[in-house]
């Protein structure tokens, strides 16, 4: 008996069915009780769709950023004490410059991998951006932040803010002198603040412009305050997303009730780590052969040096864009100075995007008094209003962009650089004019086109043994949504409160056959 | 078609079979697919060697990020690829629960607060006053410190650059400047001496220095005697938001913003002419001493750079 005991096999028996891993799964489950949750984790559903992708991009940039970014601060130094190059580029040989700029230099080119690892990092920041507002957008136009996830919206909006902080913060520390002018332009942003300004800005400098803490406390921002910050609310963006669940579009079988996907174990797990693979290697590929800020072409910051077509990165453009065409209107009196060329287009405006964008749910809610709960995604055509209140707002943001290059923009056209500012100046409020009514009739055109987006189906006909031809539908396409979910009157928001009442007690429901 | 359709009916991973047709792997021939995704691994892995060898070898910037773009790529390319035709095909479904407690809980969760805490609260209104009070203070007085030592006060500052009455004009390397030095529609930039290599003092007292013409020159009733000789000296600081006027149009006579495009007329005291910048660029009074040294005769007469609160 004790022999037996003794044997391979029956230890690997005594073990259960599940052999070693299986006891140890046993054993931590008898001190911390993780089957039941870890199990319910790994059956978790998440809804196939290729726009729930958008932010996987950001979340995977965020990821490449930091692990570059570790790299970076080993060899970054935050200093502005002056020292004379001797690294191995050779045309800033001898030159004297901050450690700061040396530092950025050295790293890119006498660390091993270092360039790579500064591009890298400068496009995952750009893409970053880029799929933040990819993503916020597909949450807005399909109604993905309806109850019960407007905290998640109001996340992913100071989100998006720090992104953009943090990208111009970090954009800012090689004191080159593209950086060095972009840090002189947010200096007297904050100087054009009423009575604050001045004070302000000498805190945050530690002085006059520019001064010697800027770099040191533009680091210790960039690399740790507000990151730290990003990953919090990254971290709770996720855990309010697990929490509440997916969205998904209506579909066969797709309820507000259920969630219709693959599992998160193995194939969601899988299809995900692949997907962060592939963002490393785009963005490996695009810091092995795209060239960004070649910060050694524009060597060191001097305060009365400048260089021609000085733009800022993308996501800044808006901003550079809107204080370009803004007039030059300021007020001089009672012995004070307010700087509206300034104050409008670089805080107010700004200001007034985010607010919007913050308050969006609230606004929604209170419009159209569409208080329920909703797991099921609109189409963006079915909310005329919503949707060209969004189509208006990006293209007046994306003139504002173009603004940003009108110098660049005469330069490549001959054409005067009057004339550019005025077209702009037209267009930024002309363009978003025309894009509200102009989505608001093609969403009006797609609602009224009863069918739009399904499949026809045949007709299949049969002969009987008397002779006589039956035509008999063939049973629907899985993929086309079922006539329970087909388009029906919709709350047509700020637009027909009226009939919005009509539909379901006043409290604006979409009537879904359960 | 029938059977399609059942197979492609949502199930609950819960108490299915291991032999439901949900679980087998989506690919209709699994094995080709399955070559298809091992030819990407073993790309994958020649791609990762080669990032090795590029390393340890130093190569070129692009070859080490090109193996490394390949073989995450490949790797990832292969992982989707696995993850979608090879692993359980679905679909599954899954409930979703309430978040509502129910009604006990609710007025429970409300009693505790309201009853328990505003009890303990209402029933000592001097001392809940009193604490709140005390962390009032408490933040006021960590807050204001915290930002008061972070820098000075601005107090004059703004008002004032380092030139002074009889402070020679220097450029960037400290030589002082002659009055021949400068030819007819040539641009200098000029600091005081001393100051040319002080990052502050580039920021703040940067001056152009521009010779438009041999006679004296007036730009602005009262400023008779700024221009001597032609030399006109304005404030390199873009009233706008700072950048230095670095662009000279000599025919237009233009002193130009490369940041925003703000103009400035060199001839009739630097008036903005087109763009954002809201004032003139401050002019320096200057004069020209008995060896032909240019000198400043005061500083600027109002504040350089862009507008702020204090600035009348």
């Amino acid at each position: 008996m004790s022999e037996t005991l003794n044997t391979k096999r029956a230890k690997k028996l005594a073990k259960g069915p599940f052999g070693g891993v299986g006891h140890a799964l046993n054993e931590i489950d008898d001190r911390l009780g993780a089957a039941k949750g870890g199990r319910t984790f790994l059956d978790k559903i998440f809804p196939d769709h290729w726009s729930f992708m958008l932010g996987e991009i950001a979340l995977y940039s965020f990821v490449i950023l930091l692990v570059t970014g570790i790299f970076l601060a080993l060899y970054y130094i935050p200093s502005t004490a002056i020292v004379t190059y001797h690294g191995t580029y050779m045309p800033l040989y001898g030159q004297k410059m901050t450690e700061a700029y040396a530092s950025s230099v050295n790293l890119s080119f006498a660390v091993r991998g270092g360039l790579l690892m500064r591009q890298m990092h400068h496009w995952a920041c750009d893409i970053f951006v880029g799929a933040l507002v990819v993503h916020m957008a597909r949450v807005f136009f399909t109604g993905a932040f309806r109850k019960p996830r407007e905290l998640n919206w109001t996340i992913g909006t100071t989100l998006m803010t720090l992104a953009i902080v943090n990208g111009f913060l970090g954009y800012s520390l090689p004191d080159d002198l593209v950086s060095g002018t972009g840090i002189r332009i947010a200096y007297s942003i904050l100087l054009s603040l009423p009575v604050v300004g001045s004070y302000l800005a000498f805190w945050i400098f530690g002085g006059n412009f520019p001064g010697t803490m800027v770099i040191p406390r533009f680091f210790v921002l960039h690399e740790f305050i507000v990151p730290l910050l990003i990953l919090g609310l990254v971290g709770a963006h996720l855990a309010l997303l697990v929490r509440q669940k997916h969205t998904q579009f209506p579909g066969p079988g797709k309820t507000e009730e259920n969630v219709v996907g693959t599992p998160m174990f193995p194939v969601f797990m899988a299809k995900t780590t692949g997907f962060l693979l592939i963002v490393g290697g785009v963005t490996a590929a695009l810091g092995a052969f795209a060239q960004i800020n070649p910060i050694w072409q524009f060597g060191q910051y001097h305060a009365s040096n400048i260089s021609y077509a000085v733009q800022p990165d993308w996501y800044m453009g808006f901003l550079d864009g809107a204080l370009r065409i803004w007039p030059s209107w300021t007020f001089h009196s009672f012995g004070h100075t307010i700087a509206f060329e300034t104050l409008v287009p670089a805080l107010i405006l700004p200001g007034l995007v985010f607010n919007l964008a913050y308050a969006w749910p609230a606004l929604e809610r209170k419009f159209t008094g569409d208080n329920a709960i909703h797991h099921l995604l609109d189409r963006p055509s079915d909310r005329a209003v919503r949707t060209s209140v969004g189509v208006a707002t990006l293209s007046f943001l994306m003139m504002l962009f173009i603004a940003s290059s009108t110098d660049v923009i005469a330069n490549f056209f001959h054409i005067s650089l009057n004339t550019v500012l005025w077209a702009m100046r037209i267009l930024v409020v002309l363009v978003p004019l025309i894009a509200y009514p102009l989505s608001y009739k093609i969403c009006k055109e797609m609602q009224s086109f009863k069918g739009a987006g399904k499949r026809k189906t045949t007709n299949v006909v049969t002969r009987t043994a008397e002779g006589e031809y039956v035509a008999t539908a063939s049973p629907r396409y899985v993929d086309d949504v079922p006539s329970h979910l087909a388009p029906i009157p919709v709350p047509k928001f700020i637009t027909e409160l009226d009939s919005v009442k009509n539909v379901d007690e006043g409290n604006g429901t979409r009537v879904v056959d359960r | 078609m029938s059977n399609n359709h059942e197979t492609n009916t949502p199930v609950s991973l819960r108490g299915l079979s291991a032999d439901d047709p949900h679980l087998q792997p989506a690919a209709r021939k699994p094995a080709r697919v399955e070559k298809v995704i091992s030819i990407s691994f073993v790309f994958a892995i020649i791609f990762g060697v080669l990032f090795i060898a590029a390393f340890v070898q130093n190569w070129q910037p692009y070859i080490l990020g090109g193996s490394l773009a390949g073989s995450l790529l490949l790797l990832g390319i292969g992982l989707v690829a696995w993850g979608k035709y090879l692993m359980p095909r679905g679909p599954f479904v899954e409930d979703r629960h309430e978040f509502r407690s129910s009604d006990e809980d609710r007025a429970a969760f409300a009693a505790a607060i309201i009853q328990r805490g505003g009890g303990v609260v209402k029933r000592r209104k001097v001392i809940t006053g009193l604490f709140a009070g005390g962390m009032g203070v408490f933040s006021l007085g960590a807050l204001f410190p915290l930002l008061r030592s972070l820098g000075p006060l601005p107090k004059g500052t703004l008002f004032h650059t380092d030139w002074r009455k009889d402070a020679y004009a220097v450029d960037i390397t400290g030589r002082r400047v002659l009055v021949s030095d400068l030819a007819i529609g040539s641009i200098i930039t000029v600091y005081p001496e001393g100051k040319q290599d002080s990052e502050n003092g580039q920021a703040v007292d940067q001056t152009v220095l521009i010779r438009i013409s041999n006679q004296d020159f007036t730009t602005m009733k009262g400023r008779e005697s700024w221009g001597p000789q032609g030399l006109l000296a304005y404030s390199k600081l873009c009233t706008h938001l700072g950048c230095p006027v670095g662009l000279y149009e000599q025919q237009m006579q233009l002193l130009v913003c490369p940041c925003h495009q703000s103009m400035f007329n060199v001839n009739n005291g630097a008036v903005p002419q087109f763009g954002p910048a809201p004032r003139p660029l401050p002019q320096l009074p200057i004069y020209i001493d008995a060896d032909g040294y240019i000198r400043a005769q005061s500083d600027y007469h109002e504040p350089v750079g862009p507008g702020f609160w204090e600035r009348s």
